[in-house]
């Protein structure tokens, strides 16, 4: 079986998270998604980049293609190695925000993806991975 | 600072009467969003503009960076005297903006420029102004 394709695109400035998000787009265009679909997922994309720049202080983006049966999906898989999240539940608030955002970050990206996980804990950096099906 | 940027790191800013018109045709990082947000404030008193125009239509995604510097324009708009009305919102933008939560309350939108420029006259009292030029 061919290794599924994907691709890895480091984050360390404002211009990688656009390269994220115009990544996002065309892999979410090249599955065949709908434009809807599209822009929830790269907006989805655009929210957790800037989380991995700004609170993990940069690290990586990777993007897979997935195929369950006859469904098609992309799962973006986002890991830094920064201070790491003390209280998941909280920073999934909308509302909580360390910084001075609006605190949408991760309860929006959330809510425009299919399957969400975020596995962090202090010092051990965060790692965020949706996926969005067909 | 501004000197300092390579060319296409601002977004040009119209003068036309009393509006200022900004069509957003580049992707915005989150520096550009911020520098647009601050030259549109400076720019409103500088200019003493009482109407902004800020065309989305090119945006193929307004995130919640975007969505809360166009809440910020609108607010300091409003405190320096000026309406601001953001135009031409692509369908699949505002379904994405509603389920990532942001409501973009404050900000008053219009399906299109025209529009829009008849809402901020409309807001102004300044019915029928600027129409001549058209016709």
């Amino acid at each position: 079986m061919a290794p599924a394709p994907e691709e890895t695109i480091g984050i360390h400035s404002d211009e990688d998270v656009v390269r994220v998000r115009q990544a996002t787009r065309q892999w979410a265009v090249a599955l065949g998604f709908s434009l809807v679909d599209q822009t929830k997922i790269v907006t989805a994309a655009s929210e957790l980049a800037r989380n991995t720049l700004i609170h993990g202080g940069g690290g990586t983006t990777r993007l897979e293609e997935l195929t369950d049966g006859g469904r098609r999906g992309l799962r973006l898989t986002f890991e830094d190695k920064g201070p790491g999240i003390a209280d998941v539940s909280q920073a999934l608030r909308d509302g909580y925000t360390s910084g001075s955002g609006l605190g949408l970050g991760l309860g929006g990206a959330r809510r425009l993806s299919s399957t969400f996980d975020i596995t962090s804990a202090p010092g051990q950096g965060t790692r965020v991975c949706i996926t969005r099906w067909k | 600072m501004l000197d300092g940027k390579p060319p296409g790191e601002r977004i040009p800013i119209l003068k036309m009467g009393e509006f200022l018109l900004v069509t957003i045709q580049v992707e915005m990082h989150d520096r550009l969003v911020m520098t647009l947000q601050d030259e549109l404030t400076y720019q409103i008193v500088q200019h003493r503009a009482r109407g902004v125009l800020i065309d989305i239509s090119a945006l193929e995604i307004v995130d919640s960076f975007i969505g809360r510097a166009l809440g910020n324009i609108a607010s300091m708009a409003r405190i320096l005297d000026a309406e601001t009305v953001v135009v031409g919102m692509r369908p699949a933008v505002a379904i994405t903006l509603v389920e990532l939560g942001l409501s973009l309350e404050g900000v008053r939108t219009a399906l299109n420029a025209e529009k829009g420029m008849a809402l901020i006259r409309r807001r102004l009292g300044r019915t029928g102004e600027l129409d001549g030029a058209g016709s």
